[in-house]
């Protein structure tokens, strides 16, 4: 294949935290074939191409494009536009852009709350309480930053998106199959999934990958990993009564946490065709608390610290309800 | 066989909107619902939108029928009344059609909108509402088969008492098999028990013992007597029962029941089970007569042999050699179709109401215990006589509603024991011409004949107090009452109160539940109510069926009932039961769960939750399975998968979610905004 | 004349019980707002709470799940689960900024028609004083179920 010939490659990074594009480079040596079978025509961390490069293509120019990081604001916006019209495949890369992972926490919060977090902290010298001006006039002329949404969405809430692989970050070893599937399909050896499809998971959950053991389950108490004395290494960490996420969380990653000891966190985010990832633990959980008198229930509930937080910690902004009502009003 | 066309998704969906004469077409417009379906929900495939007087007539149907044919319509809509009452009628105008009855879905707009709100208005918006909804939820439908099921001829009957008895006959009288399991040496139940039964006053051993001998001699019952269910696997049609036969310590292959070795049994035991106390057994013995089968059971407990390996005459004297001293239990596994449960009652420990003086006033019986006495083959051979063995009672106050109708107790009424005190009075007059005294709060006499056995009783002269004995004592002050037992009550008719002096007092005590009828109901897996009786599928249109299928039950198990009421719910629950066994197969609603298994991560979080012990996991697959036979189609598991591996059928969490959208489609008054 | 607001409620009911008991009230001819439509569970333990964000997020500005009385569940003891996943759930609710009060739970046997029609009622009352829910991320189209991907190997 010459340089000519080669697909076009692109990687964007919107609200993210530059996890994904590590994950990607964490791919070793493989790196190297993807840089064998693909033009990286834009790559904000790996080279110096400009937006208005991806302006001047035409659209579908590029053949693959990876997308990471939650629609925050309107330069999100616009580049989520831009790489929607100038690629062939557009895949949500990563979980803020799946399904809004961490910075998605902020829809919990008015912007008028995210704001005084980030201008008015203790720490920060800023007597007048001075906010960010989406336009400010100077002498020059007008200053321009972005406009800030005032809920973070995901990429598909925004543009139409044909694959999705999820994670925080995608495990590296799934890029790679990702990649070797890619390539297979540009060498005519393999079709295209369905669109729509997720890549780089399993069929099911993360304790269809966690080698604890598993009984009937029937909760008595929950408890946080930091009040624990002991933790049972061979047993389920549910029935331990740490919430951990991973029933209802889409498998692929090796159950990594878990193994490690540490109750997963669900940043594979939902099983495919699941709607709400909330909802699933809400559900879940609930049903196996062993308790049926309301005030008891509501005792064992109270040891479940922030159940907001905890079931949605990544799928907030990709959730039904998508974000705390009051963060729609904040502008 | 449908006539299915749907390509893309695309759906060829009747709408159906019946007037129901008026009961509809009186409130909600019908044909402005009509043709808002036909032009607002062209989009979700309705091709035809027509609306009839009565759909459910068989013009109605015919209309359907027909326009599935000629339209080829795939999906049908009827809003008309309550799907409770026509489901079964357009799915089987759809299915006579060709098309799959399940995929026909009804809107009910009369039970939950014409006739329960005022405006005609809202009532044809929220129509309108209700039509979208099954619209966009029948879209979700998919063809769906009934289950089969095979029945097994063979039924398990578990309680040997009159109850039991009778389903026994019905059923082996229809040429099937019967086991009947009975936990006791004999069969016979309580009622073996009892002197004359009411109204009729007719010996209960002389109506019970020949329905006994019929149960022993039939070729199609199965008797096992001193056994025990220990376990229950499996569902309708294929039961497989665990159970233990205890050790009699008698080959009953040899056994003559000639009655050599209780005769010759030197330790006498008070028989605190059949005499309620009053008697004596021996330590190898049958409970009564008339038992049957006719073998006794050696009572480990209290044998000389086994205590001190002495003894062994009734080995010594049996001429046949049937005595096995080395027996041990035996368990064994039965094959059946069907269980009726026909497990009887406990009575009430009298003890609990420590003002009643039973167990410390010599002179209190028990209602049971009184049978005993009365019965001629009891301990006192039918005399009517005081604690002392000997001396009749002149004067004999029989308390009503004892555990019975009491917050502290038992708040329900044991139904029988009005009657039985009645009958009571009746005996102490004809055997002793004692006076007697009933102390009621009400008098419940209601079945066949009882009334007028109460109206008998009147006029023999009994003595009819009501009001609720408060105490019973013995702290008699005034001369000529020593000895005797002093009743203490509000006369509530004469508004005063009264101490009256008796020789003896008669408990008329409740009945209750087996004491493990909660163990019991977990084994067979059926409910009990808040008090531990068996719960019917239905108290008023089922009473004889549980919420398991294929488990029954019949008596006293699910209830405080006469005599007549437990036969008849006996032969209700065999002929339910033969019923089954007829149709050698059975049909069930496809109404199920099923996990995929390769989207199952084996979290096992689905497994505690199903009270039918539908779920189980495969420790090979590392999945859980639902039994399709089992699962009873309630959903909980669907809802509760948190990976979203389990399906349900009828009730999909597609199919709900769209119906919740397709309700949403209809605003609520312009103040409703619009759909984004 | 000002236009009062009109809540939209979606009611769950359970096959055994509360949806009997809304036909009873139907039979009864026992007048309830038509503000609330109802949707039939074969048990409330088959709520999913999925369906009460989809009601939200459709433009229900209340929900109410009804099911037998504890012990007295068709299914025995499932009633038990949607009690526990209501009271989860609407720990869930506050962050969102939804009101707990517009998720209720009320118990209703197969005769209890008109006391189910008066806990509609007054729960169409007491949604009506909240105000409207206006969700502002609706969700129009139910999302078809995404597949995970397996590769498609083109035979040789």
């Amino acid at each position: 294949m010459t340089t000519q010939s080669r697909p076009k490659f692109a990687m964007y990074w919107a609200a993210s935290c530059g996890g994904c594009e590590i994950a990607v480079l964490n791919i070793h040596e493989k790196i190297l074939e993807v840089d064998k079978n693909f033009d990286v025509v834009f790559w904000p961390v790996a080279m110096d191409a400009k937006y208005k490069d991806v302006e001047k293509m035409q659209d579908g120019e590029i053949l693959l494009t990876l997308f990471n990081g939650g629609i925050r604001n309107q330069e999100n916006e616009h580049m989520a536009h831009l790489l929607r019209q100038k690629s062939k495949l557009l895949v949500a890369f990563g979980s803020c852009a799946n399904e809004g992972c961490i910075p998605g926490l902020a829809n919990f919060s008015t912007q008028a709350e995210i704001f005084d977090t980030v201008f008015s902290t203790p720490t920060t010298d800023n007597p007048e309480g001075i906010r960010p001006q989406f336009s400010y006039a100077v002498p020059e002329g007008d200053l321009k930053i972005p406009v800030f949404n005032p809920v973070l969405r995901p990429l598909d809430r925004v543009v139409d998106v044909d694959y999705h692989i999820p994670g925080c970050p995608p495990e590296s070893h799934q890029i790679a199959a990702v990649i070797d599937a890619v390539i297979a399909v540009l060498e005519g050896k393999a079709e295209l999934p369905p669109k729509g499809s997720y890549l780089g998971v399993g069929q099911s959950t993360v304790c269809d990958e966690c080698k604890r053991a598993r009984n009937v389950k029937l909760i008595k108490q929950f408890t946080r990993i930091q009040e624990m004395q002991q933790i049972d290494p061979a047993l389920c960490l549910l029935e331990q009564g740490l919430v951990c996420n991973g029933p209802a969380t889409a498998s692929g990653c090796g159950a990594l946490c878990p193994a490690a000891g540490a109750p997963c966190a669900g940043c594979y985010g939902a099983s495919p065709g699941v709607l709400d990832f909330g909802a699933r633990m809400v559900s879940s959980l609930a049903s196996v608390i062993d308790e049926r008198d309301p005030r008891k229930i509501d005792i064992v509930l109270d040891d479940l610290v922030d159940p907001a937080g905890s079931f949605y910690r990544f799928s907030l902004a990709g959730s039904m309800l998508g974000t705390g009502k009051a963060s729609w009003n904040g502008n | 066989m449908t006539t299915t066309n749907a390509k893309n998704g695309d759906h060829r969906i009747g709408v159906y909107v019946c007037h129901c004469g008026s009961n509809i077409a009186g409130v909600v417009n019908v044909f402005e619902v009509a043709k808002w379906a036909q032009e607002n929900l062209a989009d979700q495939g309705v091709v035809v939108s027509k609306e009839y007087k009565f759909m459910c007539s068989s013009l109605g149907q015919k209309l359907i029928e027909e326009d599935i044919q000629k339209e080829k319509l795939d999906r049908v809509v009827v809003a008309a009344c309550s799907p409770h009452l026509h489901e079964k009628t357009f799915r089987g105008a759809a299915s006579r059609a060709g098309l799959n009855p399940y995929l026909c879905e009804m809107a009910s707009v009369r039970e939950q909108v014409s006739w329960v709100t005022e405006d005609h208005e809202l009532a044809t918006e929220k129509a309108k509402a209700m039509v979208s909804g099954a619209v966009a939820r029948v879209r979700e439908h998919e063809e769906l088969n009934r289950i089969r099921v095979p029945i097994n001829a063979s039924t398990l009957i578990v309680g040997g008492g009159i109850a039991g008895i009778q389903a026994a006959l019905e059923i082996a009288n229809s040429g099937f098999h019967v086991y009947l399991v009975e936990r006791e040496p004999s069969i016979g139940g309580h009622m073996a028990q009892f002197d004359k039964t009411f109204p009729t006053l007719d010996c209960a051993a002389c109506i019970l013992t020949p329905r006994m001998s019929e149960v022993g001699m039939h070729p199609n019952i199965e008797l096992l007597t001193w056994s025990e269910v220990e376990h229950v696997d499996g569902y309708l049609g294929n039961y497989t029962v665990t159970v233990r036969k205890k050790a009699r310590y008698v080959d009953t292959s040899l056994c003559t029941g000639c009655g050599v070795c209780w005769q010759k049994c030197p330790k006498k035991v008070i028989d605190d089970k059949f005499e309620v106390g009053l008697g004596y057994r021996k330590a190898i013995y049958t409970p009564f007569e008339q038992a049957v089968p006719r073998f006794p059971v050696l009572d480990k407990e209290n044998c000389i042999y086994f205590e001190k390996g002495t003894c062994k005459a009734c080995e010594k004297f049996c001429a046949v050699g049937a005595i096995k001293l080395d027996d041990q239990d035996e368990v064994i596994k039965l094959s059946v179709g069907n269980v009726i449960l026909a497990t009887g009652y406990d009575m009430f420990d009298a003890r609990r109401i420590p003002r009643y003086g039973y167990g410390r006033l010599p002179n209190v019986f028990t209602s049971l215990e009184f049978e005993r006495m009365c019965n001629a083959a009891g301990p006192t051979n039918g005399a009517v006589v005081l604690r002392d063995g000997k001396t009749a009672p002149k004067s004999v106050a029989i308390v009503h509603c004892v555990g019975s109708r009491d917050k502290k107790y038992n708040t329900y009424c044991s139904a029988i024991c009005c009657m039985q005190s009645l009958k009571f009075a009746h005996l102490v007059k004809e055997r002793t011409g004692a006076e007697v005294y009933n102390f009621y709060i009400d008098m419940r006499t209601a079945a066949k004949d009882y009334d007028e056995f109460y109206q008998k009783v009147l006029e023999e002269g009994a003595n009819l107090i009501r009001g609720r004995v408060a105490e019973v004592n013995d702290a008699t002050l005034f001369g000529g009452e020593e000895g005797k037992l002093l009743i203490q009550v509000e006369d509530t008719l004469i508004g005063k109160q009264r101490q009256i002096p008796v020789d003896m007092v008669i408990l008329a005590i409740a009945l209750e539940p087996r004491h493990d009828s909660a163990y019991v109901a977990r084994q067979f897996g059926i409910s009990t109510n808040s008090s531990g009786w068996f719960t019917e599928k239905h108290p008023k249109l089922d009473p004889v069926a549980t919420m398991t299928d294929g488990i029954f039950i019949a008596g006293c198990t699910s209830g405080p009932k006469d005599i007549p009421a437990s036969v008849a719910q006996g032969s209700a629950a065999a002929a339910r039961v033969v019923s089954y066994i007829e149709q050698k197969e059975l049909a069930l609603e496809p109404v199920r769960g099923s996990i995929v298994a390769e989207k199952c991560s084996g979290c096992r979080i689905c497994n505690g939750l199903c009270p039918f012990n539908a779920i189980s996991f495969d420790e090979e697959k590392y999945v859980s399975e639902i039994n399709q036979a089992l699962c009873q189609g309630c959903g909980t598991c669907v809802a509760a998968c948190p990976a979203g591996a389990i399906a349900g059928t009828v009730f999909s969490n597609q199919q709900v979610l769209a119906q919740i959208e397709g309700l949403m489609r209809v605003p609520f008054h312009e103040t409703q905004p619009a759909m984004a | 004349m000002d236009a009062q607001f009109e809540p939209l409620i979606i009611g769950f009911t359970c096959n055994w019980c509360s949806y009997r008991a809304a036909d009873m009230a139907g039979t009864s001819r026992v007048k309830y707002p038509a503000n609330i439509r109802l949707v039939r569970l074969m048990c409330s333990g088959g709520l999913d709470p999925t369906f009460v964000l989809k009601a939200f997020t459709c433009g229900a500005d209340g929900v109410l799940i009804t099911g037998c009385h504890p012990g007295e569940c068709h299914y025995i003891e499932q009633n038990y689960k949607a009690l526990r996943r209501v009271r989860l759930l609407t720990r869930i609710l506050q962050p969102m900024d939804i009101e707990p009060a517009r998720l209720m739970l009320v118990w209703a046997s197969a005769a209890e028609g008109v006391h189910l029609a008066k806990e509609i009622t007054q729960f169409v009352e007491e949604i009506r004083a909240l105000g409207p829910l206006n969700w502002p991320l609706r969700t129009r189209v139910i999302e078809k179920p995404k597949q995970a991907a397996q590769l498609v190997e083109i035979p040789a």
